[in-house]
């Protein structure tokens, strides 16, 4: 990678990061903390759609590095919804721990695919 | 529940600029081919999961909480660094493919490994603090 696309990814990565924070944290707010990690599905859901608007547009080379890997990739996260996941198991709630990764995965792909067909 | 600080949004986004480089770093290095495994995903994620695992659990209970470290470890690098959107475009390109079975098994191998990752840190630190 150039010296200008890796700012421009570091760049965009910190801003998707800041994005994710803000728009986890709304909807947290508004879906109760601790029940389910809704903030964290909306964050990935929305991520996915995006992601495959890109894919669906042949948005390629340094474009996709700092479209689709900094923005999108530093604004999804697959380690929070891994942590969120394995501390629902923890604490006894192995369904709602189950639901959320069957459920993200299968959303994920579905979100990606409409996203995908959109662009 | 108070407004961010900007402290904490500056944070943030020096992890996530940091983490989102190193993953395009891995990226290159580690190409994924049509039809085969996506390796560079499939580390970066899991390095990050573990890597979450071992900084929440370490700075929970931390008191005064860090107004910066711990939101550009965890929400910024370890964010950054992982994703959710590449692999379900990776997933989605198996299944084009009619790959399935590689997708199952992509998929399979990434939560649990994500999740033993977690498991594996955040016991690991327990432990040293016990």
């Amino acid at each position: 990678m150039s010296v200008a696309v890796v700012l421009g990814v570091g760049a965009l990565g910190g801003l998707g990061a800041v994005l994710r924070f803000l728009v986890d944290g709304a909807v947290t707010r508004r879906t109760g903390a601790g029940r389910f990690p809704f903030g964290t599905l909306a964050v990935n859901l929305s991520g996915a759609l995006v992601l495959g608007v890109f894919a669906g547009a042949a948005l390629r080379g340094d474009a996709y590095e700092v479209w689709g890997v900094g923005l999108i990739g530093g604004y999804t996260t697959f380690s929070t919804w891994m942590l969120e996941s394995q501390r629902l198991a923890a604490g006894r709630r192995e369904r709602a721990a189950a639901i959320n990764i069957i459920g993200s995965v299968l959303l994920g792909v579905l979100a990606v695919w409409l996203g995908r067909s959109l662009g | 529940m108070p407004p961010p600080s900007a402290r904490t949004l500056a944070a943030i986004f020096a992890g996530g600029a940091l983490g989102a480089i190193a993953r395009a770093e891995v990226a290159e290095a580690l190409p994924v081919h049509p039809g085969t495994f996506p390796w560079a995903t499939f580390l970066v994620n899991v390095a990050g999961a573990a890597l979450l695992g071992w900084f929440a659990t370490a700075l929970q209970d931390r008191r005064p909480p860090s107004l910066a470290l711990r939101p550009f470890l965890t929400t910024g690098l370890c964010g950054g660094l992982t994703t959710f959107s590449t692999m379900q475009l990776e997933l989605l390109k198996l299944l084009d493919r009619g790959d399935v079975g590689l997708a199952l098994g992509y998929a399979a191998a990434s939560v649990v490994a994500g999740l033993a990752a977690v498991q594996l840190t955040t016991t690991a630190v327990r432990r040293a603090a016990a």
